[in-house]
């Protein structure tokens, strides 16, 4: 199952609209409720990343039977240094993300220590494409 | 304890919920840190001062479903609108956060860590 949404920038009201409909499709599904937590908790920071640091982006998700592969892409500034980035406590965010209860420097650990498999890649000036998978079983 | 006594304890006014005020609750978790929320693996009552849609969209992520608004912070109606579908509770407080946690923490409301 394929599912794609657009993300944009400064949508904050809109932040989590993906992870949400993943919500309800992985529930219909009956993916493990844990499961499906640690998959939307980590799509959620990813999407609130796109909105706030990036211009926009796309994010992406298949739906296997054993696994779930999300592509969250954004077309933005990109991360220069993506192990500083990773880092707990680092952060780039303006002060209206930390108004909406974000960017102390948690999203990308967070999403690390939520899914099985996570890949990030950054052009600087192009954009950054965070890739996750997490199995259900 | 109840939700409504929590309620009473805290001067609260209920936005959401009415119909889940028998429920009990046993631990509390108070953040304005929507990341911190996100840690959790155990769905506490979540006490905070954090007022936006934001709040109730990690709710819905972290599967929390009760939340106390303390300083006086009131949900808007978008805000009900989206935590309906989650069938949360929603009680706004006019008491500082410490206040309010404080008393909940004195009334046997458990810590997670």
């Amino acid at each position: 199952m394929h599912q794609e949404y657009t993300v944009i920038e400064g949508d904050f009201v809109n932040a989590g609209t993906a992870s949400s409909s993943v919500k309800k499709t992985l529930k219909q599904l009956g993916v493990n409720p844990q499961v499906v937590k640690r998959v939307v908790v980590a799509l959620y920071e990813a999407e609130v990343n796109a909105i706030a640091h990036a211009y926009g982006g796309k994010v992406l998700v298949d739906i296997d039977a054993d696994k779930i592969h999300m592509v969250v892409a954004d077309k933005g500034p990109g991360i220069p240094d993506i192990a500083l980035a990773m880092q707990e406590g680092y952060s780039t965010a303006r002060p209206e993300v930390r108004d909406m209860g974000f960017g102390a420097g948690m999203g990308l650990p967070n999403m690390q220590k939520n899914v099985d498999r996570l890949n990030v890649t950054s052009e600087v000036g192009v954009g950054t494409t965070v890739d996750m998978e997490v199995d259900f079983i | 304890m109840t939700l409504r006594e929590v309620v009473k304890l805290l001067n609260g006014t209920v936005y959401l919920g009415e119909n889940r005020l028998d429920e009990e609750v046993e631990t509390g978790f108070a953040s304005d840190l929507m990341s911190d929320v996100l840690t959790l693996k155990e769905t506490p009552m979540l006490i905070t001062g954090l007022c936006n849609v934001q709040t109730i969209r990690t709710c819905d992520m972290a599967t929390l479903d009760i939340v106390v608004f303390v300083r006086n912070k009131k949900p808007t109606p978008d805000m009900v609108e989206l935590a309906e579908d989650n069938d949360m509770v929603l009680i706004s407080s006019s008491y500082s956060m410490f206040r309010a946690v404080g008393m909940l923490y004195e009334a046997g409301i458990k810590p997670l860590y």
